[in-house]
């Protein structure tokens, strides 16, 4: 892909604001001259070709406070797309929009577009339950239920009334997330008695269990150790054959490890302490965010200079 | 080496030249003995009742009226009579009848409200359905008694349902005490619902799973053993409650079991027995105390099943 060639960020995109804060170098005279490096469009990336998710000017706000502001992007179909940057910069409340996750706080305040597969996800008709039936999620923490290992893997394919032999479902999914060989012999212990990673690799295969078409993942290694990490790492690879996959990270190199497209967010101080607004500052194929980042902040974070 | 200089000085340096001198604390230590005497205060007092239970309880099996097996047994209590029967189980009878019809009404109402404010009512909606709740557990059960005796059996029972029951009846009786004791069901339960942490419900919404399920298959499982804890506890208030049940439930010790009737409960017979018609020291007189061990012994077996239940189903969360 040639996301450095400027021309692709300019096409068609009359008005789009560039990310505020920041003030690209328009050459003198040409009012419609393609605005390098942050440009909208080399932002929602026309190249992408049947994106899953393509977010509009996606702003979102707790109570009165605007918590992530003017997010244009699109994520594209069995890649593996990386939210990065600093804490607050708004990362997680963006994947969080992709299952209306927010929805679940009763302040928080979606505007802007989110499109799945082109249809509005925050539109009248939509079902916010039956949307993530399609989007699976996997969290920062372990979070298995106080239940068998075999219930919590069913437990999606039960509400959801999925047809078929629930013992098949299970090991299909634990299959998927390479953990069958490890509990296939327990499946009626208590997930709690399971080792942190583990643990993990049983919420990645419950969220396998109703076949979703999209993954989430917030963190999903912040609290396991590298040996862990790794294989959860390994297991993205294996899966992004089948499922396309956004995740968060505070991690750099895991960005750069697993990722195809890397976005990185900032935090944009305003004018007062509270007025912490978190922004998308640049977006593209990781390679390129890593090795050839166009925004000075891009640099200095994935340099290691802050965040 | 800068170190061996300092390390070879086999004493080392003494803890003053270092922290400076030692301090002694006696508003520490005193108040260290005011909150060891606040707490022996509760364990005292009821090692206390135990022994004014236990001494006059054997005061009355020492009068020689009836033996101890025909006190369980016995299916007359006239202890009033000039010839008493002390069988008690006319009374252990009434109160499991009441307690049960208030469970019957107090755990689906009292679990209800508790999945309502926890998983449904809004910041807003809770803030005012809370202290509502708190304020009918501080009403005081002599006015639910009334309630029950003037409003309730002839205007709801009779009434409204055109149920043929007597002017003092166990059911309204035992309707009543449910609904006196939704407020600790319901507050025990949403404490431990709340305490559920939110990554569980996340997990289940994340997996397509609706409120209702995330409600009924994660948090109520999750939440048992606080559940159970306020179910019990309620269920200690209703074998306990006096009031309501000597207002409208009767004073007729009786082994019907049907709750349209009179009915005496243990709690009933001690409120209006103790009431002073009976000369101290008499065997009826012990038999207050009798009864009352009878109905300690209970409820500790209650609370002792309690106890157990809530440990072994507790989730330990991190």
């Amino acid at each position: 892909m040639s996301d450095v060639d400027p021309a692709s960020g300019s096409r068609d995109e009359p008005g789009a604001p560039p990310v505020s804060g920041q003030a690209p170098a328009v050459p003198a005279g040409q009012p419609h001259a393609p605005i390098p490096s942050v440009a909208h469009g080399d932002v929602i990336d026309h190249e992408i070709e049947n994106p899953v998710f393509i977010t509009e000017e996606l702003s979102v706000s707790y109570g009165s406070a605007l918590a992530v502001e003017d997010v244009s992007l699109s994520v594209p179909e069995k890649e593996i797309t990386a939210f990065i940057g600093p804490s607050g910069c708004g990362k997680s409340t963006i994947l969080r929009c992709f299952n209306r996750m927010n929805d679940l706080i009763p302040a928080a305040h979606v505007e802007g577009m989110v499109r799945y597969h082109g249809v509005d996800l925050y539109g009248s008709d939509v079902d916010s339950v039956q949307v993530r039936k399609r989007i699976g999620m996997v969290f920062q923490k372990p979070n298995p239920f106080p239940k068998s290992i075999f219930d919590n893997i069913a437990f999606g394919p039960k509400v959801l009334g999925m047809k078929g032999s629930m013992d098949e479902i299970v090991e299909q999914a634990l299959r998927r997330a390479s953990l069958w060989d490890d509990v296939k012999d327990r499946l009626k212990d208590n997930a709690f008695g399971m080792s942190g990673g583990q643990q993990q690799r049983l919420c990645i295969a419950r969220a396998l269990a109703t076949n979703p078409d999209v993954l989430l993942m917030d963190e999903p290694c912040s609290a396991l150790d590298p040996i862990s990490t790794g294989r959860i790492e390994d297991l993205m690879h294996e899966l992004k054959e089948t499922v396309s996959i956004v995740i968060v990270t505070h991690n750099m190199q895991q960005a750069a490890r697993v990722s195809d497209r890397t976005a990185f967010f900032i935090v944009d101080m305003g004018s007062s302490e509270e007025a912490r607004i978190g922004r998308l500052v640049e977006y593209g194929p990781t390679d390129r965010i890593f090795t050839n980042p166009h925004d000075t902040r891009t640099e200095e974070y994935v340099s290691g200079k802050f965040g | 080496m800068a170190t061996s200089k300092a390390t070879s000085d086999a004493a080392g340096p003494n803890a003053e030249s270092v922290f400076g001198p030692a301090r002694r604390r006696i508003g520490e230590k005193a108040i260290a003995v005011a909150l060891f005497l606040a707490a022996a205060t509760s364990v005292v007092i009821t090692v206390g009742i135990v022994i004014s239970l236990t001494g006059e309880t054997l005061a009355f099996f020492a009068d020689q009226a009836v033996s101890v097996s025909g006190f369980l047994t016995g299916a007359q209590w006239t202890p009033l009579f000039s010839d008493p029967e002390f069988g008690i189980r006319p009374l252990v009878q009434g109160t499991l009848i009441i307690t049960g019809i208030a469970l019957i009404v107090a755990i689906p109402l009292g679990i209800g409200t508790a999945a309502f404010l926890s998983e449904y009512a809004s910041p807003r909606v809770r803030s005012a359905l809370k202290p509502t709740l708190e304020l009918l557990a501080g009403v005081p059960t002599v006015v639910f008694g009334y309630f029950a005796l003037t409003f309730f059996t002839p205007s709801i029972l009779k009434g409204l349902l055109g149920m043929d029951v007597s002017v003092f009846n166990g059911l309204a009786g035992g309707i009543i005490v449910g609904v006196l004791i939704v407020p600790t069901v319901a507050s025990v339960a949403e404490d431990a619902m709340s305490a559920v942490p939110q990554s569980l419900r996340e997990g289940a919404y994340g997996l397509g799973a609706s409120r209702r399920q995330v409600t009924v298959r994660v948090v109520v499982p999750a939440a048992l053993s606080g559940i159970t804890a306020g179910i019990v506890l309620g269920a200690s208030r209703a074998v306990g409650e006096t009031m309501v049940v000597l207002i409208a439930a009767g004073q007729v010790p009786t082994t019907s079991l049907d709750p349209r009737n009179p009915m005496e409960t243990m709690t009933a017979f001690i409120g209006a027995t103790g009431k002073g018609d009976v000369p101290t020291g008499s065997t009826g007189y012990k038999a207050i105390f009798a009864v009352g061990f009878a109905l300690f012994v209970i409820t500790l077996i209650l609370n002792t099943i309690s106890i157990r239940f809530v440990r072994r189903y507790r989730q330990v969360y991190e």
